[in-house]
């Protein structure tokens, strides 16, 4: 064989693998196994994922021992709860109760409220419950089981150990208040989602 | 060979079903929500007046303003969402455009809380008028992170631009800026009482 048919026919095999099909790229149809299908739900769902953020914000912002309790009562709550949801689910979705969360927890952010640890535990205890029983609802219905779960508490996890860490160790003014602002707009985000959801229209 | 390459080209740009994202709605909403703010241009005068005040003022204000207005903003959204009307919405952002531009203008100095009790009332306006307006089919959640966000970033740009503040020709730069904000304004008022 000659260089150039060589060449001939490496160009039309080129084009042949270049030619575009059908893409199934994200595999949302064909499943990433339950855990992974957990991990991508938690990280591409707002309604779970940025009253998580402002809480392990609000957790930073009081400090290390604030942080630490975070780290552990929000995930176990969400786990405990969401345990609940899938041996008995009620509700699976509620968004005038995420938007509240999110502004309850944003306005706390913006303001930089001065509460002590023990509180910001109980909030974390609190939203994890909520939070945690939504999703294990709705995973009972998705047939997603338990490894799912374990899924989005793994990311939650490791979602506020970055937040929270990262928060505590801001030391230059404009960060903290880079902080404040992230929490105004998440209680932005909030009020909006109160008004669709009380409209009926959250899409 | 130029017929190979010719065909090569063509088969790689022949468009196919690509069904990479399946959850309809969901880029369209915030991508609609980023663009709703920057889609006017009084919103947008009003957005970076503000960044621009705050960087006049200094702390507390430069970020107790653009603290207060997504916060108030978005209530006043909720507000057009649950249909509670509000009489002379865009006599009320034309007026946000003008009193803005005049305050940077003559670097007007009140107390913080004075400032942000003026820009919250306004942002009402800004609000009630854009936080009700949703794509057919997009998701209400991310149209309304796009909007926050881009909002944001409106009053960051203010900000950013404001910081020319310190030197002497900046501080002369910024008040021409807040005038002819104040002249964009009062077109934009005659229109809305014309």
């Amino acid at each position: 064989m000659t260089g150039r048919r060589l060449r001939r026919r490496c160009a039309v095999g080129v084009a042949v693998l270049l030619v575009p099909a059908t893409s199934h790229g994200h595999l949302v149809n064909t499943g990433l196994g339950p855990f992974y299908d957990g991990v991508s739900h938690f990280v591409l769902t707002p309604e779970d994922l940025m009253p998580a953020l402002a809480l392990a914000l609000l957790a930073g912002q009081r400090g290390s021992r604030a942080g630490r309790y975070t780290l552990f009562a929000l995930p176990l709550a969400w786990l405990l709860s969401g345990l609940v949801g899938l041996a008995l689910p009620m509700m699976s979705d509620a968004p005038a109760l995420t938007a509240v969360s999110f502004v309850a927890l944003g306005g706390l952010v913006a303001a930089e409220a001065r509460l002590r640890p023990e509180w910001v535990c109980g909030l974390a205890a609190l939203l994890g419950v909520v939070h945690g029983h939504l999703n294990g609802s709705a995973m009972s219905q998705a047939k997603l089981g338990t490894l799912g779960l374990v899924g989005i508490v793994s990311t939650l996890f490791m979602v506020v150990a970055l937040a929270a860490a990262m928060v505590v160790a801001i030391r230059v003014p404009w960060g903290r208040i880079a902080v404040r602002v992230a929490g105004s707009w998440i209680a932005a985000v909030g009020l909006l989602l109160l008004g669709w959801s009380l409209r009926g229209a959250t899409g | 060979m130029r017929t190979v390459r010719s065909l090569a080209l063509l088969a790689t740009l022949w468009p196919a079903l690509a069904w990479a994202h399946t959850e309809q709605g969901r880029a369209a909403g915030v991508l609609a929500g980023l663009h709703h703010p920057v889609s006017g241009l009084d919103h947008v005068l009003a957005m970076v007046s503000v960044g621009l005040w705050g960087a006049q003022l200094g702390a507390p204000a430069v970020w107790l303003l653009p603290v207060t207005f997504p916060m108030v903003m978005a209530f006043g959204g909720m507000l057009g969402l649950l249909g509670v009307s509000l009489p002379g919405v865009e006599v009320g952002i034309a007026l946000s455009g003008v009193l803005l531009g005049l305050a940077v203008l003559v670097e007007w100095r009140p107390p913080p809380w004075m400032a942000g009790v003026m820009v919250g009332f306004f942002a009402i306006f800004h609000g009630h008028a854009h936080g009700t307006e949703l794509p057919a089919g997009a998701s209400g959640l991310l149209y309304s992170i796009g909007f926050v966000m881009a909002t944001g970033t409106l009053h960051a740009v203010g900000i950013g631009i404001g910081t020319i503040h310190r030197w002497g020709w900046g501080r002369v730069a910024l008040r021409v800026a807040g005038g002819l904000v104040a002249l964009a304004g009062a077109v934009f008022l005659w229109r809305a009482l014309a």
